[in-house]
């Protein structure tokens, strides 16, 4: 039997799926276990085939697997779906007694175990609460005490009553006294629990938490999945530290309104999908020329257009490095794991004030909508700095003033960077315009000006390429002769598909990198390697490219633009594949 | 804040480029006047401007100030006001910048009701491109890119702010610059968003919407007895469609701003140096 084990529930989207997951990774995560859940979901609110899956064990996990232990099907539909994942050892939980389900055929060799979800749901109080009967039986077929299950059914349901919260545990009892008494035989899991505390989030709620935590006052969005969840975290938080949450009309809008709230001098925030992105672009322009801070949050999907809403990819890569018109100097930063969602906004932050730039912060809709678990200390706020750069104030204003009394804001310094007056401060009255302006702010077409002030912005980056470091993760053997670079969430799975090539005597050196502009150079790593071999979720390798055109060199590439993110098992037959050249390297199909 | 602040602390020592005998010049007079009067200086007011020869306005008068990109002042002024409500926010652009482009935000700013002064130099023209129907442009007016006419009515701005929910109708004349100036006084001073709709002639492409014509057209309804604050009057005069009329149109007594509804206290600016207070209780909350 592995360590880990690997649940999931699936079902009819409207069906309760989420939250059912939800409750048993807390219920886990509260047991001391490490949780790493995925999802599986069609744009649609009602109808269709949904799921939620979780993988749990004592060691940390970091990505999905394609191995089910445990499925609660709601429909047959969810057999099928999961038909790949199923082994002889795995227990399908469904409710035989329903008659959609007079079908379901097992596949290989696994358990059936019909427990009659609905009935014992409406004895211990409503039909609605079969999934919670699904999840106690999940319990006593993985021997999981079933108190910790008891915490997040409170937590779930608490708002709606003590009777409600009753109920559930009643229900859950239901279905573990069920398999416990017509089931008799061990099922062959034993699931652990420690005393280690762990907290549970996503990628999405991880960014929110991150803005609080750098000072962000203001967030102006728009929904869009999958980066709604940040909208949805900070509204009603952020207020209780001083800042508001607005929701405009559409995305030209959020990234204005934000921009504006960044001009009084709020720390501020807009974060929006590929679609909302193209509408934000024109407005990039001016954030960069105006020289304003402001942390844009890309949380990417499948595109073009609106493409696969609900599916992963990573293929805004030249869109965050190269859109909008003209030339404009950005931070482009890309979080690899859900702890880095948090700590890379801050950084976001900090590097927007003390560069007065744009700065995108790219995530994914792997990690946007996958929750893990870390110690709370992961996230300690007494780590949290807050540097907002050069701002001025009456005291010191006088040194940034023209003969004239003039401000200048624009003032071509030699490290890039302006002085910054917040409006009200007394003096730093001035203009600024995504005209091409003199230190001013002064519209100007004066040759000599524009080259000064267009050297000016892009030499903020040179300063920031001296002062900060842009460096990446690396793993495994330092000496391998193989090479694998990955950007965002791949990370994860990367990780483990190390562990698997590994074990067949495959030795792999990993760099995992959270900037894209700018970045590391990665020209000696890559010299160094026999192979190297960039990983994403795109279809034309954007992060591949800009390796190639850093090193000078080609380099092997595997892509998987089906929508669903990369697992570890896959990625590893991937890399020996693209490294024995048998096949191509793409994957083209699940 | 000094009480010494004269309308001329508001102009900038950079040149107007409009053409002369513009409408601008006497629109810009009148908001500048406004602001002295309501005892603003230029350090706390902040000026956002749209496209245009309009648009330009932030760059002749002193204060801070954005020039954004086209159609989207309003947002960025409502994301001004959101984080400082201290400032004195106004807004002003063309008919092209705030009714076409920017039309929707126009109807979402009404609605949001951010207590700001949007300022519209209507000439019912696209000026800065050199002469192109506008939105507010005539069904069969003759323009380089509609040579027959538009061939569609104009847009009535006072009735979709009406139709929005405006708390503050106002229509001036830049000519006319002692009551455009008290115009865009009261909405300034109201407690909302303050609307003003200018006629601002374009003296090189608009040869029909002139300062004649406004002048011979135009009705005070200061001197008549329209009640301001009677939302079926108001309608009514928004929707005679071949009178010109200058005053309030409609005004909202009981008019709250969106950020006081909102709650929002004092400038967003200042943040601690660290994670504030209490962040710790966020990570908490994910047991
Ligand atoms: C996105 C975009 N489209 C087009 C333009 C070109 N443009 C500049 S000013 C203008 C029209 C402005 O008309 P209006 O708001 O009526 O101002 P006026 O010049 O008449 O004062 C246009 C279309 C632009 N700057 N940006
Ligand atoms: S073109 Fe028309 S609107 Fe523009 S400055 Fe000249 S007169 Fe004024």
């Amino acid at each position: 039997m592995p360590d880990d084990l690997n649940w999931a529930i699936g079902g009819e989207a409207g069906d309760g799926i989420d939250s059912t997951g939800k409750i048993f990774a807390q219920a886990l995560s509260r047991a001391g276990r490490h949780v790493f859940t995925s999802k599986d979901f069609a744009s649609r609110i009602r109808g269709g085939y949904t799921a939620s899956k979780i993988r749990t064990s004592v060691d940390r996990v970091e990505s999905v697997v394609d191995r089910l232990d445990i499925l609660i099907a709601l429909t047959e539909r969810t057999v099928h779906e999961n038909e790949e994942e199923l082994h002889e050892d795995s227990v399908v939980i469904y409710d035989g007694e329903r008659s959609t389900m007079q079908d379901v055929e097992v596949p290989h060799g696994a358990t059936a175990l019909e427990v009659p979800l609905k009935r014992l749901a409406e004895e211990a109080g409503g039909a609605i609460m079969l999934n919670v009967v699904a999840l106690g039986a999940a319990c006593e077929v993985t021997n999981f005490p079933i108190e910790n299950l008891d915490e997040s059914l409170q937590k779930r349901f608490g708002d709606k009553g003590e009777a409600i919260v009753e109920n559930n545990k009643k229900a859950a009892r239901k279905g573990q006294e069920y398999v416990r008494e017509e089931f008799d035989y061990d099922f062959g899991y034993d699931v652990e629990t420690t005393d280690e505390d762990y907290v549970l989030l996503n990628g999405d709620e991880a960014i929110g938490m991150g803005a609080i935590a750098a000072g962000c006052r203001f967030y102006a969005g728009y929904p869009i999945t999958p980066a709604t969840d940040v909208m949805e975290y900070l509204t009603g938080r952020i207020d209780q530290f001083g800042g508001k949450v607005v929701q405009a009309e559409d995305e030209l809008s959020a990234i204005n309104m934000a921009l504006g709230a960044a001009r009084a001098g709020a720390r501020s925030m807009t974060a929006t999908s590929g679609p909302g992105i193209d509408l934000m672009t024109e407005t990039f322009g001016l954030v960069a020329t105006s020289e304003t801070p402001l942390v844009i949050c890309d949380v990417m999907r499948s595109g073009p257009s609106t493409g696969m809403p609900t599916k992963q990819e990573q293929g805004d890569l030249n869109m965050t490095l190269y859109g909008g018109h003209g030339e404009i100097p950005r931070f482009v930063l890309a979080p690899t794991t859900i702890s880095e969602c948090f700590w890379k906004t801050v950084e976001a932050f900090n590097l927007a004030e003390k560069y007065q730039t744009p700065v995108f912060l790219v995530s994914d809709l792997a990690m946007a909508v996958t929750e893990q678990t870390f110690s709370p200390d992961t996230f300690d706020m007494d780590e949290v700095e807050v540097d907002r750069g050069k701002v001025v104030d009456e005291n010191d204003i006088d040194a940034w003033l023209d003969e004239k009394g003039r401000f200048q804001a624009h003032f071509a310094a030699a490290d890039g960077i302006s002085p910054r007056a917040f409006p009200g401060t007394t003096d730093g009255a001035h203009m600024t315009t995504g005209l091409e302006h003199d230190e001013l702010g002064r519209r100007t077409e004066d040759t000599e000006v524009r080259v000064e002030q267009v050297d000016k912005r892009n030499r903020k980056v040179e300063t920031a390429k001296e002062e900060e470091e842009f460096d990446y993760r690396e793993f495994g053997d330092p000496e391998a002769d193989t090479l694998v670079i990955s950007w965002g969430s791949n990370e994860g799975a990367m990780r483990e598909g190390m562990e698997l090539l590994a074990a067949e005597g495959i030795d792999v050196r990993f760099i995992s990198v959270p900037y894209i502009f700018p970045r590391p150079d990665l020209s000696e790593e890559v010299e160094a390697a026999e192979t190297t071999i960039v990983v994403e979720c795109n279809a034309t390798g954007q992060f591949a490219d800009v390796i190639e055109h850093d090193v000078l060199e080609r380099v092997e590439r595997i892509n998987k633009y089906t929508g669903v993110r990369f697992d570890a098992d896959e990625l590893a037959e991937e890399v020996k594949a693209t490294l024995e050249g048998s096949t191509t390297a793409e994957v083209e199909a699940e | 804040m000094s009480s010494d602040i004269r309308f001329t602390d508001f102009k900038s020592d950079k040149q107007p480029t409009w053409c002369p005998g513009c409408g601008d010049f006497g629109t810009m007079n009148g908001m500048m006047k406004a602001l002295a009067e309501t005892g603003n200086d230029p350090d706390n007011t902040f000026i956002v401007a749209g496209i245009g020869c309009s648009g330009k306005i932030g760059t002749y008068m002193h204060s801070y100030a954005l020039h954004g990109v086209h159609g989207r002042a309003l947002p960025v002024g409502i994301g001004v006001k959101m984080a400082n409500p201290d400032l004195e926010v106004m807004v002003s652009g063309g008919d092209g910048d705030g009714y076409s482009i920017g039309a929707g935000h126009f109807i979402h700013a009404v609605r949001r009701n951010v207590d700001m002064s949007y300022v519209v130099m209507d000439n019912r023209i696209y000026g800065l491109t050199k002469g192109q129907a506008s939105p507010t442009s005539r069904e069969d007016f003759e323009t380089s890119t509609s040579p027959d006419g538009p061939n569609q009515p104009p847009v009535n701005p006072k009735a979709l702010a009406l139709a929005a929910g405006a708390t503050f109708i106002a229509q001036s004349f830049s000519s006319n610059s002692q009551r455009h100036a008290e115009l865009v006084q009261e909405a300034i001073e109201h407690d909302g968003f303050g609307f003003v709709n200018v006629y601002s002639p374009c003296v090189t492409f608009n040869d029909v919407d002139t300062y004649d014509y406004f002048r011979d057209t135009i009705e005070d309804l200061g001197e008549t007895d329209h009640d301001r604050h009677d939302r079926e009057q108001a309608k009514e005069k928004i929707l005679e469609g071949d009178k010109e009329y200058m005053g309030v149109l409609y005004q909202d007594e009981d008019s709250v701003p969106f950020e006081e509804r909102e709650g929002v206290e004092g400038s967003m600016a200042e943040i601690p140096d660290g994670a504030p207070e209490g962040a710790m209780d966020l990570v908490r909350e994910f047991y």
